[in-house]
Formats: structure tokens, sequence, C-alpha cells
């Protein structure tokens, strides 16, 4: 076939518009220019194709070349994903690097334009065994193929055994398998009879980012993704297959519970985006994660991510290509029977380039210039998120949740992006600035979020961690509301208008906010709470409550019940971080304690008293 | 860029609006080819290609297009982008937005020419900054610690001291065990003849002249200009950070008249407007010059930016502030009340912010106990200001006695800790200490932030006992 071959007209920003286009595909990627800057269709009017393009236009003319490539925007599948940080169309960032410093040496740190990098490895050999690496499945010549079954396997990083799978729509006759030995992505590993011809398969395959890759089944997600923070695991969780936002102004801490996220989830992969976000947020993660482990393998955390950076100075439009990108990766481990966390940071750079776009291409604007379809695509998006059953054989589950950060201007909520994308999520995490101004992180208000997984998770905990879960869970929320409610009377009288009963609960929502909802993510014990013990500081906490409620209807007060206590008080609040989460016995002797110490101290003013 | 030719000239002016020129039957025009344009007077002024369709080309007049006629005047596109000489000579000096000397002296013999647009930096190649600045200011150093490669603007507002902080700031600024200090990059945005005089006297008076580079646009010359004064700035600062190995502080004051000059551009271009009619790619603006900043692999140099804003109305919700807040890596904001009171330097600690605070801090940094400190006195001047606002309604005696004490807290924090000298530079050791002395305040179950320990080593009641 002969490319197609058009001529540059227009240039605005990002939006480049090429004549002599006729045979253009929709969303067929193009190169531009001299120097063959990535690029993607949009729009076509009669032989003009409306282009957004994935780097700087700065010095295109009228007239230089629009060159066709055939295929939409697509990714490479296959080993050698894991580890690497991409930016928002699959380049190799450090690769990006070598190639410009290969030219001009002063200026390697800088992304220049028209670089091509190829996104995986290609002299890189890896060793491939045949069959499925957990199951007894061991496909033969002769056997009927289907998408999805699996070829054989490679150990990618030393976490993830990274299955060669037959790539959707091929099926037939299996011609031929590989021996074991060491090949690399492009060379063939099978051939498959399909319809009469013969298609060789290699370890690696191309697929467009916006079409959403096929599953056989998608199920109710009910295990719940283990995060380590205290208040999403405990009173909003997340399921594997869930969908959530983060909202949140400036300042109140999207980046670090995404990076908590990203480090501590019970995740098999991790997909990180940095979406138009801040360069040196990307350049921590690439300097912490080789160093941190995961708490689940206790091996180094690049060994499970994929980092896809598309920061605020980078190409706008290859921001919004970005968001798609990282979900088809998510997709592809998910087909091999993953549990896939993709978090981006944040949509709401995704939905203005958008939004750029958008008004570039003087389409009627809707809502504060945001393009009529910005719901359509937050929706499309988010449901490419599920438990499914994938294709082929053997039978595997895998999962994809997909958690987005949204940053609402002024912090307010019911500006577009975040009032589209609630429509869209179940798990909501508001994030309160006033919260983050007194330093309670994660700053998360739990009047504020939500989540529609609690009934669904509730078995798990049940089962595994403590059948009471869900009741000490309900009596700590109880407490926070009534708190808030109690806030208001103490506006008008004080606190020292209010009775005992009401006194406790406003020391106990302290207690919960300062020994339980309160987690400092550089704190090597508090950063990951394990659920076990996320379950044992509440119980706690919740059964001094209890037995401080039974003294104050025997006629204690608050003020007397906090003497008893004295410094033990300090020793409940900081128990998070003062004990191991491999000692987790000591929290039910410092329970015991601190229960003792009041019965003893009720005994002692009962005989005197 | 790509290959441009050389110089061409078309008279063909079909439109006049605004900063804009409308120029047809042109071509080979490159979008972003900078542009000359010289009126029937003979006058010339400078410009650059907004946009390029066919054999149409919309330029924006920096100077402004007061005067210009649709006959007699010549456009010549000089097939280049914007760019400037740059040289380790041009400390000491004073150029306009342009990057063209005012100060009288000698023209720059350029050792390199660069695109003041500059270059995204690879996120692969950044370093991560963590090497902590101590400003002498305990707000800063104690609650929202600076480090070398940081961006971290002033949120003020008019009449606020932001430019004797910012001054100070500069003249303290120190990396301890390193003798060297910082070369300063200061870009004036379409402010004031006093601020800029004040920024001039102060850098003679210390004596670091020398050390400074200005890049001077002021509030009577033209809007347009102020689009570029900052990339002319940061394109130097790249220059001495990764090619002359230099720490580099870059100072932007006022940011806010830079985007309002980027919303003139955007009305008269009849963009479709985002939030109060600055243009949607506001923030993607704005992050190509915050994101100029940091440090990279390899190289020893270093940019940190201190960017000043006045919020308009106080308002940290306009849109200025608030994408501002998106980008940088934390605020410094002041505060007219604390301003009102009497109290410098007036840093409303609670709405402050240094995101990379912890890396300066962290183990091998200054001091042990300054996260838990600094956890604990935001923990506890909170509260002491929510219960001042309570006690403010319902009376002092309504308060519990630990409350109390959360009230006498808050004052002295406010009187001891966060005031200080516009001179007065107090290392990391004194800034700490101050906070111990104020924490002391309250009762001991109250510091539930910091561990036993460090109470134990540098609580007042039990340090020298």
């Amino acid at each position: 076939m002969v490319p197609l071959r058009g001529r540059i007209v227009r240039i605005s920003g990002p939006l480049v518009v090429a004549e002599g286009m006729t045979g253009a595909k929709m969303y067929e990627m193009v190169r531009v220019g001299e120097d063959r800057l990535i690029g993607e269709i949009t729009r076509i009017r009669g032989d003009l194709a409306y282009i957004q393009v994935y780097e700087s236009t700065s010095g295109l003319r009228p007239g230089e070349p629009v060159e066709g490539t055939g295929y939409p925007l697509s990714v490479e599948l296959g080993p050698g994903l894991i580890g690497t940080i991409y930016d928002g169309v699959q380049r190799p960032l450090p690769l990006i690097a070598e190639i410009i410093a290969s030219k001009m040496p002063q200026r390697r740190m800088f992304i220049e334009r028209g670089v091509e990098a190829p996104p995986l490895p290609r002299e890189k050999k890896w060793s491939f065994t045949q069959g499925d690496p957990d199951k007894n499945y061991k496909l033969r010549p002769g056997d009927k193929v289907e998408p999805g079954d699996v070829l054989g396997w490679v150990q990618e990083t030393e976490i993830i055994k990274h299955k060669i799978m037959v790539p959707p729509g091929i099926h037939g006759k299996l011609r031929w398998l590989a021996s074991e030995g060491d090949y690399t992505i492009t060379e063939p590993i099978a051939e498959i009879e399909m319809d009469g011809t013969v298609k060789e398969i290699t370890m690696s395959h191309r697929w467009p980012v916006r079409t959403p890759r096929p599953y056989r089944e998608k199920l109710e997600p009910t295990e719940p993704l283990i995060t380590g923070m205290r208040i999403i695991d405990t009173m909003f969780p997340m399921a594997k297959g869930g969908t959530g936002a983060i909202p949140g102004g400036f300042g109140t801490g999207k980046t670090v519970t995404l990076h908590s996220l990203a480090q501590w989830s019970s995740a098999n992969v991790v997909i990180y985006i940095g979406c138009g976000e801040r360069g040196n947020e990307m350049t921590e993660v690439l300097v912490r994660f080789p160093k941190y482990k995961d708490p689940w393998t206790g091996k180094p955390l690049m060994e499970r991510t994929i980092l896809i950076a598309n920061t605020s100075n980078m190409p706008v439009a290859a921001r919004e290509a970005s968001i798609y990108t990282g979900v088809t990766l998510a997709e592809y481990y998910r087909d091999m029977g993953y549990d896939v966390l993709l978090v981006a940071d944040s949509t709401s750079r995704w939905a203005e380039a958008l939004r750029e776009i958008a008004g570039r291409l003087e389409e009627m604007p809707a809502e504060e210039g945001y393009p009529s379809y910005l719901a359509s695509r937050l929706a499309e998006f988010y449901e490419r998120a599920g438990r499914v059953v994938a294709l082929g054989n053997p039978e595997r589950l895998g999962s994809v949740t997909l958690v987005g950060a949204v940053s609402p201007p002024g912090g307010d909520f019911t500006e577009p992006v975040t009032s589209h994308t609630k429509r869209f999520i179940r798990v909501f995490w508001a994030l309160d600035t006033k919260l983050a101004y007194s330093r309670h992180y994660p700053a998360i208000n739990w009047l504020l979020s939500y989540s529609a997984y609690v009934d669904t998770v509730e078995n798990w905990w049940s089962e595994n961690v403590d059948p009471l879960w869900r009741e000490y869970r309900d009596e700590a929320m109880a407490i926070l509301n009534r708190e808030d409610e109690l806030m208001e009377i103490v506006r008008l009288v004080g606190t020292e208008g209010l009775d005992e009963k009401d006194k406790l609960t406003l020391e106990t929502a302290r207690l919960i906010k300062d020994g339980f909802l309160k987690q400092n993510a550089f704190d090597p014990i508090d950063a990951f709470s394990p659920p076990l013990k996320q379950f044992k500081l509440l119980k706690m906490i919740i059964d001094i409550h209890r037995k401080a409620l039974e003294m104050i209807e025997r006629g204690f007060t608050v003020a007397q019940i906090k003497e008893a206590l004295g410094r033990l008080y300090l020793e409940i609040v900081r128990a998070k971080f003062t004990i191991p989460n491999d000692k987790l016995e000591e929290i039910d002797a410092l329970e015991e304690k601190v229960i003792k110490t009041l019965e003893d101290y009720e005994a002692k003013v009962m005989v005197h008293g | 860029m790509a290959s441009l030719t050389g110089v061409r000239e078309y008279t063909r002016i079909t439109e006049i609006k605004g900063p804009l020129l409308i120029v047809e039957g042109v071509s080979r025009v490159a979008y972003d080819e900078i542009v000359e344009v010289e009126l029937s007077t003979g006058e010339k002024r400078r410009g650059r290609v907004l946009e390029v369709n066919r054999n149409i080309a919309v330029v924006q007049v920096f100077e402004g297009t007061t005067g210009i006629t649709t006959t007699g005047t010549k456009v010549r596109f000089l097939g280049r982008p914007l760019e400037i000489p740059l040289s380790e000579d041009m400390l000491g000096r004073v150029f306009n937005g342009l990057g063209e000397p005012i100060d009288g002296g000698p023209p720059i013999i350029a050792e390199e020419k660069r695109d003041v647009n500059g270059a995204p930096l690879n996120p692969a190649e950044r370093d991560y900054p963590e090497d902590f600045i101590q400003t002498g200011v305990s707000a800063i150093d104690g609650m929202n610690t600076l480090v070398r490669g940081q961006k971290l603007p002033i949120f003020s507002g008019s009449g606020l001291p932001h430019n004797i902080l910012a001054a100070q700031i500069a003249r303290q600024a120190t990396v301890r065990g390193e003798e060297e200090e910082f070369a300063v990059v200061f870009a004036a945005i379409g402010i004031k003849y006093d601020d800029y005089y004040f920024f001039k006297k102060f850098f003679e008076e210390t004596g670091a002249l020398n050390r400074v580079a200005m890049f001077v646009n002021l509030a009577d010359e033209p809007a347009m200009i102020r689009l570029v004064t900052p990339r002319t700035a940061l394109t130097l600062a790249e220059y001495l950070a990764y090619e002359r190995d230099m720490h580099v502080l870059v100072i932007l004051t006022d940011m806010t008249n830079y985007a309002e000059a980027l919303r003139e551009i955007s009305a008269a271009r009849e963009e479709v407007p985002g939030r109060q009619g600055y243009p949607g790619y506001l923030y993607s603006d704005l992050a190509s010059i915050y994101e100029r900043a940091g440090r990279v692999k390899g190289k020893k140099g270093s940019i940190t930016q201190m960017p000043i804003l006045t919020m308009p109305n106080d308002d940290i919700t306009h849109p200025i502030p608030d994408l501002t807040g998106y980008i940088t890596e934390g605020q410094i904001v002041l505060s007219r009340e604390l301003y009102n009171r009497g109290i410098y330097p007036p840093i409303n600690v609670l709405m402050s912010l240094s995101r990379l605070m912890k890396e300066g801090i962290g183990p091998g940094k200054p001091r042990e106990d300054h996260a838990e400190v600094s956890n604990q006195l935001y923990a506890a001047y909170s509260r002491g200001v929510e219960l001042r606002s309570l006690a403010a309604v319902v009376g002092e005696e309504s308060l519990s006695k630990t409350e109390r004490l959360y009230l006498k807290f808050a004052d002295e924090f406010e009187r001891k800790f966060l005031s200080q000298g516009t001179r007065e530079n107090r290392d990391i050791e004194k800034t700490l200490d101050l906070a111990w002395e104020v924490l002391s305040i309250l009762p001991e179950e109250e510091l539930t932030n910091i561990r036993e320990e460090y109470v134990r080593k540098y609580h007042p009641k039990y340090k020298g006992g």
C-alpha cells in the first residue's frame, strides 16, 4: 500500500490541518512535517485532515509533508514494559535522552522533537517457556487455539511472569510452537493456520489505544484492593476492578495519596500516569521505587510498575493520549490474569487537553469551555475498569482498578470534571483543604467521601480478618458523624456546655482522627498498615470508648477518665507508628492495659468515693 | 526548529486588532517564527507568528499595534524563533524583556544562542531536589523548607511586604556546608518602577550586583513583552545552571501581570475562554514557565524558582494563584490579617506548604526532630486558631483548661516563632529551639506527633534540667 501523503496548510498550536488527505482514516496516526512529528487525525473534511500533533509544532510551515501510517495510534505490547518510563505515546524517556545525547550531548536533559524510539527493546532476548506458568496447561501443534490462549511465558521481572497469548482476532490450528529458548520480541514463536493462511506469532503485538481489549465476562468486584491506608481500607474501601476518584485542591495531598496507592496496593502490576503534572513528581517515583520494596512480594517496586510521564510542560496532545496508552497496558496485563491498578494524576489535566484541542477545532463548547463529549469520554475511560474472566485458556481472572485524581479549580467540587466523574466512579475520596492546612494527612474528608464497595468487600474482611469488622467500622463512622453535629452546638456554647456523653464523643472522635485516620506516608512503620493492624487499632479505640461510656453512666466525668489515662493516652495515639506490623499482639496488650487502668481507677474512686 | 530559510518581507496587512496583525500573501512562514515590523515612520517593532493558514499569518506585535497602518508597513519574517545570545558575562547586567542590554553597557558577546521557549526537561533525566536551603526565616525553614531546585512561589496581596521577604530570602539563602552563593536571575514582569527600584537598590547595597542579571519590563512598557520576559530570564538561568554549573535563584515578579497579558492576547484571538476570561491553556502555559526549574543528573548546577504573584482581592481561588499552586511545589502565602497586626513576615503558615520539605529534612539533614516538630506546630497552631475563633463567640471561660493553653500557644507562636526582623537571620537550630519553647506551653500529652525520644531530648523541661 502506498502511504498517504498530504501537505500542511495550517498550524495553530498543537493543531495542524493538511490537504490532499483523501483516504485518511479517522484516528489514523500520521507523521507531520520534515521532522516527522507524531500526530493523529481527529477530524476529516473533504480532503482536509485535522491532526493533533504530539510534539511541539514550533517552526512547522505550510507546504511541509504529512504522511499516513495506515494504522491508528497504538501501543506495542510484549515483555519489557515493566520498569520502563514512557511518554504519553509510549516512547521510553531514557531512550529519548540517549538518542538526543548522541547528537547534542549538552542538550541531553531536554526532550527535543522528532525522536523515534521503539517502545520495547528490539535486541533483548527473553527466555521462552512453553505452557502456562501457574497451571497444568500446554498447547501442542495441531491444537485448536483461540484469542487469549497461553502459548508460553517469559520471566519479565522477578515478580512478573509475562504470558505470551494468542493475540485478539487470531484463531485456528497451531502449526508450530517454538521450543524453549531465548527469543527477541520480533522473532516468531508460533505459527497459527487461520482460514487457510499461516500467521506468524511473535512475543509482541500492537493494539489501538482507543479500543478496549476484549474479555469473556465481567464480574462483580468483591475482593478489596488493600492499600495499607486506614481511612481507605477500613472506611472507604476500594475493590479490585473498581473505580475511584480523588478530588482535591492544590496542597491537599492528591499526589502523596496516589504515590501511596501505587506503592502499597495489593495489585500485581501498577501503572502510574503522570498526566500534565509536575516533572519532579515522576522523578521522585523513579528515584524511590527501585529502592522501596513491594510489601506483598518483598521485591523492588519497579519490578511491578510502569510509569507514563507526560508532564505539564510536555505537549498537550500527548497528554490526551497518555490516559489511553496507560489503560491499554493495564488491560494487557489483566488479560494475563493479573490484578492491575492504574492511577492517573490528573484526569483534570487530561480534560483540559481535550478542551484545548476542541477549542482549536472551533467546536461548540459546553460547560466552562469543555467540549460536550467530556462526560462520554470520562464514562468510556472508567468503563475500561473491571474484574473479568479473560479470553482464552486456561481460565484466568484479572482486574483493572482505575483511580483518577481530579484537580478542581479553586477546590470547587461542582465544576464539570469533578461532577461528571462522580457519575462514573464508585469510590469518592474527597480531599479537604481544611484538613490539609492542619496537616491531617491523608486529608480525606470522612463526611464527604463514600465507597459503594463497603457492602461487597464486607465478606472478605469477615472471613480474612475479623467477623466484627463491619460493626466496629460503622460505630467509628457514627462517632465521627455525631462529632460533626456536636461541633455545631460547640460553636454556640463552647465545649464546657456539653454533657459528659457528648464530651466523650468529641474526645473519641479526636482519638479516631489522631490515632487511626491520620497516617504518615513517610514513616517506615506507619506508611503501610496491614488489614489486621487496622482492625486491632480501631477495635482498641472503640473498646476504650465503650468502657468510658460505661464509666460515664456510673457518674464519672471525661476529665476523670483522661486523668486516669494520663500518659497512656499518648501510647494509644502513637501505637500506629510505635508498634511494628509484625508485633500486632502488642496492640491487644495495650488495650488490655488501658482497660485495666480504667477499671482500677474506677475501683479506687468507688472505694474512696 | 526545522531548517528555516532567510528573511522574507511582505506588506499586505488586511486586518489589525488589538496586538494582532493579519498578513496575507505570505509563503513558507513558520509557526512561532519571529517577525520584524517596520512602520512607515521607520520605527521597528518585533512580533511572532501565532498561526499560519495557507498564505495568511497571524502576527502578535510585542510593542503593540498603536500607529501601525495597513499600507506602508513592512512585515519581515526573520526565519528563526525568538533567540537570545547567552554568556556568563550577563551577570551584573540589566536587559529588557527581549534580552537586549538597557544599562548602557557593551553588547553581549554570545557564547551560545538559544530559543527562549526552551524545551521540556526529560523527567527521566531530572535529579530529585533534596539540598536544604537555609533562608534564615523561621516560618519557611521550620515549617515550609525550601530545597535547591524547587519552585516555590510567594502568594501575596497588593501592599503586602512580598518584596522585602523575597529580598531577605535572596540575601540569606545558603546551603550549609557550601561556600558558593546563588547567582540571581531577576525578571520584572510589568511591575511598577518603585518595586524595580527596591530590588535594584537592594542588590546594590548587598554588593550582590555582579551575581545578578535583571530582565526588566515595567508597568508602562508594552504588555506583550511580558509574555517573553520570564522565558528570556529562564533561558539564561538554564544556561548558567546546566552549562556553567551554577546554582541559580530565579525571581519572577509579578506573575499576575503575565497572566493578564496572556488573557489579552487570547481575547484578541477570540478564543473560547475558560475561567474568568483566562484562556483554557493558562495551566499549560504557566507550566511551561514554572517547570523550567530543577536539577538534572550529572550536572552540578540547579534552578530554584521563586515566582511572586499578587492574588487579586487576596483570593487564593482566583485562577492565577489556583493554577500556579497546582504546578509549583508548594506556596508561601502572605496574610493581610497578620500584616495588619504588625507581624513580619506575615506568613500564613497554615495555607503555606513546601512539597519537597520531606526530602530537605530527612535523615542526615540538619536535625532529626525537624519533621515531627513541624507537624506538631501545624497541628497545634491550627487547633489554636480554630479555638481562637470559637473563643470570640462563646468566650474563653467556656473553654477547657487545655483549650485555653492552645490559645496561649497560638499567640506565642505568632509573637516569638513567626515574627522576626527583616535582617534577622536565624539558623535552623535556633528556629527549632524556638519551636520547642512555644510548644512547651502545651501539656506534654498533647504532643502526639512527636516521638517520646525527641521529647526527652529537646523539650525544654528535660533539656539541661
